[in-house]
């Protein structure tokens, strides 16, 4: 390579920044209603369809009736999913002009409502630390530490084979290809101590600002390293309704202000639950020949997380719930949602692997 | 940016020259803090250069580095969180 010549790092970062989320296919009527109504534009859309969508969503059992699992729901999770994708990347041939659109912000109401009744009656809440930074800390990394997860990257480390791993790389992609994006809607929420935390964050999130280093860059990356294909929203199609729960939390969170005190619990138990399981992971690929370019999204990790973490739990969590006393149950509750939610998407995955089936089995 | 170690200009050094003066690589833009945390690493931000042992600046790749002191971690002097899985007690709370 001549020296006064610089090759980009990553050749098809160029074209990622105009990607949107391929048109989903429909999963029953509540997603089907909803994506019939987005190929129109707002100003052609006739009130029957509208009527239609409103009507699928208020209807729905994982709506209306409690002991039927929103969180468990494909149709209701997926069409949650594309509403909440207005708001970042787009969705192809859909109108921007559908994000602030009165009648779907109100559709989108009766389903966050449920989702969120379900949530606070299943997520089981720990004791509140008192509002200071280090009692907060210290409560969210026993709350992490308590947390035994299904087991997943123990078994990624140790078991996956080569089409589990592209799996898990496949459900994972429905968040990794926009990481960060969801806690960054806080940062404009926040003041002071807790906002710098955040930056401080997200800027390491966003590779210092060389696109080629944006962790998503660097999952993209191992996608390719696996055969797979690196474009955003590729394998929405292909993932669980848990998967879609997963990445919906923390939309659900980042996008109400209301609920600022939970996206920041939230990415502080993201944090506090990544730097070992993302050794076990890398674990996992190299045990199975994988080069360090694949490797590097979870060697990244190991070190990146092994600071947010620390920053997380004191700074953003500790300070906010300082400066904020009132905050401090949702600071706990977004923490304990995160390790939830998280939860059952991977004992959902795990589950799926034991009885011999794969997400990308019938296009593979 | 504020580093200078892990983007480059470190590895640009005259030949025979092990490592630069702070200034010519990192210019002083505030303090170095370390921060301790409890149980955990220090959180080292600011203009440091890290030396290996054969004084050659390590290449520095994010702005606020955790160094490990648990004695534990497998990417050393980094930390990767093997202190809340190895009973490490700072006693500085």
């Amino acid at each position: 390579m001549s020296s006064d010549v610089r090759e980009p790092s990553v050749s098809t970062t160029a074209r990622d920044g105009a990607r949107t989320l391929p048109l989903p296919t429909p999963r029953g009527p509540v997603s089907e209603a909803l994506l019939a109504l987005l190929v129109l534009a707002p100003v052609d859309a006739p009130q029957s369809a509208r009527d239609t969508f409103d009507e699928a969503v208020r209807s729905a059992p994982a709506v209306v009736d409690p002991d039927v699992l929103l969180t468990q729901d494909h149709d209701v999770q997926l069409a949650l999913f594309c509403l909440y994708e207005l708001h970042y990347r787009g969705i192809e041939d859909v109108s921007d002009d559908w994000e602030w659109d009165p009648s779907l912000l109100a559709a989108r109401a009766v389903i966050e409502r449920a989702f969120e009744a379900e949530l606070r009656s299943r997520v089981e809440m720990p004791e509140l630390p008192a509002p200071d930074r280090a009692s907060v800390a210290e409560a969210l990394f026993t709350l992490t530490s308590q947390d035994s997860g299904p087991g997943l990257s123990h078994f990624v480390a140790k078991k996956a084979t080569e089409e589990q791993l592209r799996d898990l790389l496949v459900h994972r992609s429905v968040y990794q290809l926009k990481e960060a994006d969801p806690h960054t809607w806080a940062i404009p929420r926040l003041g002071g101590a807790p906002k710098g935390a955040l930056v401080e964050i997200q800027t390491d999130e966003y590779g210092g600002g060389d696109p080629a280093l944006m962790h998503a860059a660097l999952f993209a990356q191992t996608m390719r390293g696996m055969g797979l294909d690196d474009s955003y929203g590729a394998y929405v199609d292909h993932v669980d309704a848990a998967t879609l729960a997963s990445v919906n939390l923390m939309s659900f969170f980042g996008l109400h202000r209301r609920l600022r005190g939970a996206i920041v619990g939230h990415l502080a138990a993201f944090e506090m639950t990544s730097s070992i399981p993302n050794r076990l992971y890398g674990n996992g690929f190299r045990r199975t020949g994988h080069d360090a370019a694949t490797t590097r999204y979870f060697d990244e990790h190991v070190e990146a997380d092994a600071v947010h973490e620390q920053i997380a739990g004191r700074d953003l969590a500790g300070r906010l719930a300082e400066d904020d006393p009132a905050l401090l149950p949702d600071i706990v509750f977004g923490a304990a949602a995160c390790l939830a939610v998280d939860g059952w998407a991977a004992a959902a995955l795990l589950a799926s692997w034991e009885r011999g089936s794969l997400a990308l089995r019938s296009v593979a | 940016m504020t580093w200078a170690a892990g983007s480059g200009a470190a590895r640009d050094l005259p030949a025979g020259q092990t490592s630069a003066p702070l200034a010519a690589v990192a210019p002083l833009e505030g303090d170095v803090t370390v921060t301790l945390c409890p149980d955990g690493p220090l959180l080292l931000r600011g203009p440091a250069t890290l030396l290996g042992p054969d004084g050659q600046p390590l290449p520095r790749s994010r702005n606020v580095v955790a160094l490990c002191r648990c004695g534990g971690s497998a990417i050393k002097p980094l930390c990767d969180g093997t202190h809340k899985v190895n009973g490490f007690r700072s006693d500085d709370t």
